[in-house]
């Protein structure tokens, strides 16, 4: 027996599999005809994406006037939506730059769908601060070039670079830019895999798409070494971008929003809200494709930890948060915190002596769903469960909508003049242009499973013989027929064999 | 046309013992080709370190550099603005658009570096030495010009079969394959 063989962890591939098998499975759903499942779902997505289009198209022709903003909240439904989607682009790029270094071997399983899930999600997060800008055809001006708006010669109008507002444009352009190198750099082996067992127009395509790759030594030589490097520039990266997304909320002077706590509590919201729709996917996708080997429940508790600890670090962020308002003796700040927020017609407003804060369910909501439900995966059979799983995915997407809606509009809709207090409701242009988001992304998500490779196969591969579960299996028998002990999966300690070696 | 030899495995680890010892006995070793990165076998087959972590670098400096640069231009001298007396070389503001530019430029320059070094092409006219090697099987590939006699290449073969190969197969391709060595660093 070579290789290390883990004691205390569960396989993470079942099955038997050997190698041809894993090419197999994969490779399957890419070289049958689409299914009628696929077919339906993919009607449905693209149809749900037309509303989407033609609520945008609505919006560039009208303007921004078919939205239900006001002079006084001028950020509302797509700044949410826009937040909420940057934040589920953060699971695929944590999965495979973070758990790349930290060498998780679970991420090779879930890898690919999640950061293809990034660049989905930031192809429609990336929508609504453009259709935003309400004329769509000016959006180069954030650029900085050299141009004639300012004088003569050089003397050009720069975009402010003091301004978070710009920063996000970097932030969100190289996200996309580099987490899509990432992705289609892991594509290429898988690429070629897919190649090598077609023939005619198939091969003619993904040999286009492997860009002609073999897999010599010395391809994967600098495949390992760029992937390192890629994953080790992508980890302060992910950092960065809800970090910088925070600033625009941070820097700014609104109670409410004007809080050092944001970028760290952005960043764990985002991760926590990325892996609840990475699950919310897979436990679909695993199903239907027949994934069950390769996305194990194993992968599902592993990802149900981070979701109790981000949703741990939000929920104490909320606290903290609420804690620094009444703390600072800030009137404007705890105005915010108990009179637009907390003060339900029930208990807290009753309580404080408040009237109810207007959008007080939606604080309410957020609470609930990010931080009380969570905690149910501090038990083990509730991480495992598929069921529970599920649910607690769709919650968790809910709650973290709600955070941003909270954040968002219950710090703007009523500001230091009371004459300006305003409500915000959503019309059904912007309930369009939101749901055909909800759209496009799954889309282009069916496209994916359906045209590539939706497991990482050379990724698994390599993984094989120190997670699969006859590889643990075999460790231990050899170990039990040499010390009489059953140690059960995986044999014995690393610490046992080791002395054993010597 | 050019002559390859392809010695196929049905595994990593008889592929990695038998490029070890072929080396040790000096035998000249054309590639070696894995549908996985098999560790240590481009230590065994004597590759040299890629320098990609290099190009990387200073690519990286260049995003550094650039970002710096523009933003120092457009709002230190081409179009200096007073925010309330504060300097127009803010230096901490420039820091997100540096950073970013800096993760950009590093990963676009490396990406493409990585593709250019392995010649790589939407039009590639790719020529396998055998169609499962991405799939299930590891190939030790040897270029028949180095063993030009029958009686070298019949015992070259024998030699792999005692190593555990479980098949061998001629390969001719249009395209001549560089090894290993010429792949350079």
């Amino acid at each position: 027996m070579s290789g290390y063989t883990s004691p205390v962890r569960d396989p993470l591939i079942t099955g038997s599999k050997t190698y041809t098998d894993i090419s197999n499975d994969i490779c399957g759903p890419v070289e049958s005809p689409p299914t009628p499942l696929f077919l339906i779902g993919f009607l449905i997505s693209a149809t749900v994406a037309g509303v989407g289009v033609l609520s945008i198209a609505w919006t560039i022709w009208k303007g921004i006037g078919t939205w239900g903003l006001n002079k006084t909240i001028g950020w509302a439904w797509d700044i949410t939506n826009f937040v909420w989607w940057v934040g589920i682009g953060h699971a695929g790029t944590l999965i495979s730059a973070i758990l790349l270094i930290f060498r998780q071997k679970w991420r090779t399983g879930v890898n690919r769908a999640a950061e293809a899930m990034t660049i989905f999600a930031v192809i429609c997060a990336g929508l609504f601060p453009l259709i935003h800008m309400g004329r769509l055809w000016n959006a180069f001006f954030i650029f900085p070039y050299p141009n004639s708006r300012g004088g003569e010669g050089l003397n050009s109008l720069w975009p402010n670079f003091n301004s978070p507002l710009l920063w996000d444009v970097f932030a969100i352009s190289t996200y996309f830019t580099v987490s899509l190198l990432f992705w289609y750099t892991g594509l290429l082996p898988d690429f070629a895999t897919i190649r090598d067992r077609a023939s005619g127009l198939r091969r003619k395509i993904y040999n286009a798409l492997s860009f002609g790759w073999t897999g010599t030594a010395k391809q994967w030589q600098r495949f390992e070494s760029l992937s390192l490097i890629l994953a080790g520039l992508c980890t302060p990266l992910v950092l960065s971008v809800h970090s910088i997304v925070s600033f625009d909320f941070a820097t700014s002077v609104i109670p409410g929003w004007h809080t050092t706590i944001f970028p760290p509590y952005f960043v764990a919201g985002a991760i926590f809200s990325g892996f609840a729709m990475v699950l919310t996917l897979m436990l679909i996708a695993r199903v239907v494709m027949n994934l069950q080997d390769y996305i194990t429940i194993a992968h599902i508790e592993s990802m149900n930890k981070v979701i109790l600890m981000t949703g741990s670090i939000v929920g104490v962020a909320y606290l903290t948060e609420l804690f620094m308002a009444f703390y600072s003796g800030n009137v404007y700040e705890q105005f915010v915190f108990q009179n637009n927020r907390i003060a339900d017609p029930f208990i807290f407003g009753p309580m404080m002596g408040v009237p109810a804060a207007p959008y007080w369910w939606a604080y309410w909501a957020m609470m609930t769903c990010n931080v009380i439900s969570p905690q149910i995966f501090w038990f083990k059979k509730m991480r495992r469960s598929i069921a529970v799983t599920f649910i607690m995915s769709i919650f968790i997407n809910i709650g973290m909508w709600f955070e941003r809606f909270v954040i968002i509009v219950t710090s703007v809709h009523r500001d230091f003049i009371p004459s300006s207090w305003s409500y915000y409701s959503p019309t059904w242009v912007e309930v369009g242009i939101y749901v055909g988001t909800i759209g496009i992304f799954m889309t282009l998500f069916l496209l994916f499973c359906k045209f590539f490779p939706v497991v990482a196969i050379a990724e698994v591969k390599s993984i094989l013989k120190s997670m699969g579960d006859q590889y643990l299996a075999k460790q231990a028998e050899e170990d039990k027929a040499e010390t009489g002990i059953d140690y059960g999966l995986g044999g014995a300690s690393p610490a046992f064999r080791k002395d054993k070696d010597e | 046309m050019y002559k390859y030899l392809v010695g196929l495995f049905d595994d990593e680890e008889p592929l990695l013992a038998a490029v070890r010892s072929l080396k040790n006995e000096g035998v000249k070793i054309h590639d070696a080709v894995t549908p996985f990165p098999v560790h240590g076998l481009e230590h065994a087959l004597g590759c040299k370190e890629t320098k990609l972590h290099t190009a990387g670098f200073l690519f990286g400096a260049f995003g550094t550099t650039l970002a710096l640069s523009v933003m120092t231009l457009a709002s230190v001298v081409d179009w200096p603005n007073n925010f309330g007396g504060k300097p127009a070389f803010a230096l901490p503001s420039f820091i997100p658009i540096t950073f970013e530019l800096t993760v950009l430029c590093a990963s676009i320059g490396m990406v493409v570096a990585y593709y250019l070094r392995n010649n790589f092409s939407v039009f590639a006219d790719t020529e396998v030495y055998d169609e499962r090697l991405t799939s299930d099987r590891f190939g030790v590939i040897f270029n028949l010009a180095d063993f030009e006699s029958e009686e070298e290449q019949e015992k070259l073969v024998s030699k792999l079969r005692s190593l555990g190969v479980v098949e061998t197969k001629i390969r001719e391709t249009r395209n001549y394959k560089p090894n290993y060595d010429e792949q350079a660093p």
